[in-house]
């Protein structure tokens, strides 16, 4: 469906993008998977025709995105980081320019606007100005765009961005439909998005591509050990001797550490929780332990250390197209996006800190008076 | 193509912009009328729409400041780039939106020479060239409009500049008398429209080596021209901006003359000025 050959994008002296490739298989969801800057949104602008490449080749459905750019990108519905929306205009007003310029015509045109805005939950905001709809709502007017010619590819540039949780949960269920019957690549730097929804998954970091696999033999071949760090005071063949024989052990490395203590690193298949045995076998052997840390490895310890700084040591800053993000920090914790709440849910709230505000006043006069009574 | 220029015609009347322009233009050339044919009793209506064009320095800007700008803000241009479209489809697109905005208080216009007909002898033949000269200018200047547009994120940088470049144009055969006519005057001009050609090449390829090539070959050319016949040389930079005056080519027309080559030339600069919006559309994807 979609083959990158060794992308490559460079702004001035900046490398964006080092030399990616990948090729997408019809009818799966693909995950693109990095921290901010490190190149999700040039490559995916680059597939779409929004960007040109310095460097590489792009095909979609066999045709090239430069000789036959209108071949391409008909095949491709595409929500960019900004959904790019028109504010003085109506969904439905919206929706329709987009279709027709996609080619679409009367009946069908209007078929299809009914249907998307069935899909993504429109429906009442249809008539409304886009101005005037919260960042959830433009996002979906901005989803349904991608999806309205029912495309073949569907690329969907961090789509749940700004969404309250009862959204993001619909919108990765509006995804995972999708993906019965469409192609659908979507980036994000939340891990557990992409764990949720892709069955594909392809981490990139600093403009490279450092894996890919489908989501099963990531998680199968990085989660498949725990680790236990233990700081013992004893003798490194009865260390061996003591942990051998748990039933799970895979590998047992030794360190002398100064004081005549040792620091054991014991690795284990990911069903064998080892602990208390550990703890045993060293009563008996009376061999004191000082610390025990365990430590278990998830897809997230996996991103992290994948696009890590360890892994390169060059700084990546965001692009000047993208959005001004450019913290750069390697470290991605999953859950570290809370969703704005929806602008419609602040007036609900309002009189909380009004409330309190007034207690607070009356309280003021006198620390000991009690509110009530007295 | 049809979806683009219905979309675009109804920003522009949604959005203001083009309602303000019809409203001033047609408030503006009435007032001209009145004053001119009404008023002051003058039979010619090629005068009146001829003094009516230095109305497009202001109206110009309104309608085509935020034809493009206004989409690189918004970043509305990257579903632009990804409809399966050609990027001269979609500034045609634009443009012929705009032109058809101008078109509609050229309409209007069209029926003065009529009411004015019931007063007197109007030369009508005259006064409709006139008309079509007007409405070709107004294209030429939207089509330079767009293009200003189409080099900044901003409306406000595109409405000042393209005000600027406007009232240039406008006063361009004024300036150009001021300017010294002699043979070494003018080769000074030519070295700094080099100067000023290579500092282009260097913003735009970002290489110094080719900048400076690109300089040194055209003052060398230009000096050799001068070395052969310095005669050549003798008000070619007066002749050049004058070359360049727009309005001005709207005095024939006041005359009664139909001048087909200022037809042409803006037929031709709105050509040039739509294929350079569309090349600047397409750098910001190379960017």
């Amino acid at each position: 469906m979609i083959e990158v050959k060794n992308l490559v994008k460079r702004y001035g002296d900046f490398e964006a993008v080092r030399g990616v490739s990948f090729t997408v298989q019809k009818g799966m969801i693909y995950g693109f998977l990095g921290p901010n800057g490190a190149g999700k949104s040039t490559t995916m602008n680059i597939i779409t025709g929004t960007l040109a490449a310095t460097e590489g080749e792009v095909t979609v459905n066999g045709c090239d995105i430069y000789e036959d750019p209108i071949g391409a990108k008909s095949a491709i519905g595409y929500l960019p980081e900004q959904p790019p929306l028109y504010p003085d205009m109506t969904p439905e007003e919206y929706l329709a320019f987009v279709g027709e310029a996609r080619g679409l015509r009367g009946d069908e045109l209007w078929r299809a606007i009914d249907r998307v805005v069935e899909k993504t939950g429109l429906g009442e905001y249809a008539n409304r100005l886009i101005k005037n709809l919260s960042k959830g709502y433009r996002q979906r007017v901005g989803i349904a765009q991608a999806i309205l010619t029912d495309p073949e590819i569907i690329i969907l540039d961090e789509p749940t961005v700004g969404l309250d949780p009862r959204q993001i949960i619909e919108i990765r269920e509006l995804i995972r439909q999708l993906g019965r019957d469409h192609t659908v690549i979507l980036s994000s730097h939340i891990l557990t998005e992409i764990s949720a929804v892709c069955d594909y998954v392809i981490i990139i970091a600093r403009g490279k591509i450092v894996a890919s696999d489908t989501l099963e033999n990531l998680t199968k071949q990085y989660e498949g050990k725990n680790y236990i760090d233990l700081t013992v005071r004893g003798e490194e063949a009865s260390v061996r001797r003591a942990v051998e024989s748990i039933p799970g052990v895979e590998e047992i490395s030794v360190d002398p550490k100064p004081l005549g203590l040792l620091h054991v690193r014991i690795a284990t298949d990911s069903s064998a929780d080892i602990r208390e045995d550990v703890f045993f076998r060293f009563a008996d052997a009376k061999m004191p332990i000082l610390s025990m840390e365990y430590e278990e490895v998830t897809l997230e310890k996996v991103f992290l250390e994948l696009t890590g700084e360890k892994a390169d040591s060059q700084p990546a800053v965001e692009p000047p197209v993208n959005a001004p993000q450019a913290e750069e920090t390697g470290e991605v914790p999953a859950e570290e996006e809370t969703p704005a709440p929806e602008p419609e849910a602040i007036p609900a709230e309002e009189p909380a800190p009004a409330k309190q505000q007034k207690a607070k006043k009356s309280g003021d006069d006198d620390d000991y008076t009690p509110l009530f009574g007295g | 193509m049809s979806a683009v220029y219905k979309k675009e015609l109804r920003t522009h009347l949604n959005g203001m912009t083009g309602a303000i322009v019809v409203a001033f233009l047609l408030l503006m050339v009435g007032i001209y009328t009145i004053v001119y044919n009404l008023r002051g009793m003058y039979p010619s209506f090629e005068t009146t729409v001829s003094a009516a064009s230095f109305l497009y320095v202001l109206a110009i800007p309104v309608l085509t400041m935020r034809s493009v700008a206004e989409e690189k803000h918004t970043k509305t241009d990257q579903l632009l780039y990804s409809l399966p479209m050609s990027m001269t489809q979609i500034v045609l697109a634009k443009y012929f939106a705009m032109v058809t905005i101008l078109a509609i208080p050229c309409g209007v216009i069209c029926f003065y020479p009529l009411i004015l007909g019931s007063f007197g002898n109007v030369r009508y033949t005259t006064a409709y060239a006139m008309i079509l000269a007007f409405f070709l200018l107004g294209a030429a200047l939207i089509a330079i409009g767009m293009f200003l547009s189409s080099l900044t994120e901003s409306q406000v940088i595109a409405a000042v500049v393209c005000l600027a470049v406007l009232l240039l144009l406008n006063f361009m055969s004024g300036l150009a008398t001021l300017i010294p006519a002699s043979a070494p005057a003018s080769l000074a001009g030519f070295l700094i429209l080099a100067l000023l050609a290579a500092v282009i090449v260097r913003i735009m390829t970002k290489n110094t080596t080719v900048a400076v090539s690109v300089g040194v070959i055209l003052a060398a050319a230009m000096v050799l021209v001068y070395a052969i016949d310095a005669s050549l040389y003798e008000n070619a930079v007066p002749r050049l901006l004058s070359a360049t005056a727009l309005f001005e080519r709207l005095n024939p027309f006041a005359q009664g003359l139909f001048d087909v080559t200022a037809l042409v030339c803006y037929l031709s600069t709105a050509a040039l000025f739509v294929f350079l919006t569309v090349q600047s559309m397409e750098k910001k994807r190379w960017n």
